[in-house]
């Protein structure tokens, strides 16, 4: 299984003055909510979606997210956000 | 401190208006051979952290030609370190040898090119320099050789607004990932030079048309178009509201909620003496046009004016003469006449001779 990362045109970070995690491109912002943010976290290059999947399961103990991360990054591909590598 | 006023979003650095181009709509403000570049490196860093700590996240660094300033690596790097997203917007003229790769390890997010024409003698008549068109390709170039992503920002005017097809092809083999196709809008050396520039409905029609086939063909590269408002039935929402989002600073230090605010009669104040903060949240002219209380009528009681917010202000001045009156692009306007009177004159005029942005032009205007 292939591992994640953000597209390096892409900024991703935490802001504490909006509280959330956002995603910067040239002169936009997205505001990501809690589990986007959470997934999006996780795509460093060092994870695939079953990895992914097994953190954040952990974390906040959930048996399985493996429908809600697919349908994320499946969505987070087509704006061209993340790839496979 | 008003609880109710948020951060600025967007900071945008004019490291200074010098420029080897002479584009005839400028942004500028018409005076600008008066802007002294005063601004030190120390002085630059110190904005970018104050506008920071407040939660701006989006920095352009422009001017002028930003590749001028001498400190631009290290402002690039330092905007980088602060977790900015950094977007260079050039010319690509006169860049120092080798700055775009030291740009991109400084951290450098995205270059904004402007390329006027695919067409060498169309790019030299409206930028007034030769070597601009050979030298735009190799920065374009260096760009991309260096990884970074390239966005084409294209001002069209009557001069190029024919070429709309073969500018989107041009910046396809430039490899742009963006392409912005802006008519520009009427303010400062634009407005002086309207007659010249203001291409007609037709024209913005057909111009549509191809960027709209285009667009449909090109999945890799995003393609926008801008309208001049000119040519709309409600004013644009000016920067989102001026003193909502975005803060520019001129090399001279002043502080502006918008590129060309200081054309307003309102005193802004200055980075030198003020800090970002209290730029934001107490001065007299940031916090102005916050809120609908300086509105007139028709905009005080029209259901839209927290869509537009009235429009811009520099245009309802500079055309109304009340910085405070409806943008008369609004077809509500009492003043919409002055508009159509513009359309007009640039039909019967559309022979006068071009006004370029350059020194000697700018300190004439000021006599």
């Amino acid at each position: 299984m292939k591992k994640i990362k953000i597209n390096p045109n892409f900024q991703f970070q935490w802001e504490e003055k909006q509280n959330c995690y956002v995603l910067l491109y040239p002169e936009g912002m997205v505001q990501l909510n809690q589990s986007a943010g959470e997934i999006l976290n996780l795509c460093d290059g060092n994870n695939n979606t079953e990895e992914i999947n097994k953190i954040l399961c952990k974390k906040f103990e959930i048996e399985d997210l493996t429908q809600d991360i697919k349908a994320f990054l499946e969505e987070a591909q087509n704006r061209n956000w993340i790839s496979y590598e | 401190m008003n609880n109710e006023i948020k951060p600025p979003l967007w900071i945008l650095l004019e490291l200074t208006h010098k420029c080897p181009l002479e584009c005839a709509y400028c942004y500028n403000q018409l005076d600008f051979a008066n802007t002294k570049d005063a601004m030190s490196k120390e002085d630059w860093f110190r904005v970018m952290e104050q506008a920071r700590d407040m939660g701006a996240v989006q920095l352009g660094i422009s001017g002028g030609e930003p590749l001028l300033n001498k400190d631009v690596v290290e402002i690039v790097k330092k905007a980088n370190d602060l977790k900015f997203y950094t977007n260079l917007i050039t010319s690509g003229v006169g860049a120092p040898k080798g700055v775009v790769a030291k740009l991109k390890e400084a951290g450098l997010k995205t270059v904004q090119l402007g390329v006027q024409s695919h067409d060498k003698n169309t790019m030299t008549l409206i930028t007034n320099n030769k070597s601009a068109y050979d030298e735009k390709i190799a920065f374009a170039k260096e760009v991309k050789d260096a990884g970074l992503q390239l966005i084409v920002n294209t001002c069209i005017t009557r001069q190029n607004i024919h070429q709309v097809g073969d500018i989107i092809e041009f910046a396809e083999s430039l490899g742009a990932n963006y392409l912005e196709i802006a008519n520009i809008q009427y303010y400062g050396w634009a407005l002086k030079n309207v007659n010249a520039l203001l291409p007609s409905q037709e024209q913005i029609t057909k111009a549509r048309e191809v960027t709209n086939y285009y667009r449909k063909e090109r999945k890799d590269m995003k393609v926008f178009f801008v309208v001049p408002d000119y040519f709309a039935t409600r004013p644009k929402a000016c920067m989102n509201g001026l003193g909502t989002t975005f803060l520019t600073i001129n090399p001279d230090g002043m502080a502006l909620p918008c590129n060309t605010a200081n054309t307003l009669p309102l005193e802004f104040p200055n980075v030198k003496e003020f800090s970002v903060d209290q730029i934001w949240n107490e001065s007299e002219s940031f916090n102005y046009f916050r809120g609908d209380k300086w509105m007139k009528e028709p905009c005080r009681t029209c259901d839209e004016k927290d869509k537009d917010f009235g429009g811009c202000r520099c245009q309802a001045y500079a055309l109304t003469k009340d910085m405070n009156a409806t943008d008369p692009v609004c077809i509500k306007s009492p003043n919409h006449g002055i508009i159509n009177k513009k359309i007009e004159d640039s039909m019967i005029y559309a022979d006068d001779k071009i006004l370029y942005r350059n020194r000697l032009n700018s300190l004439s205007l000021m006599e």
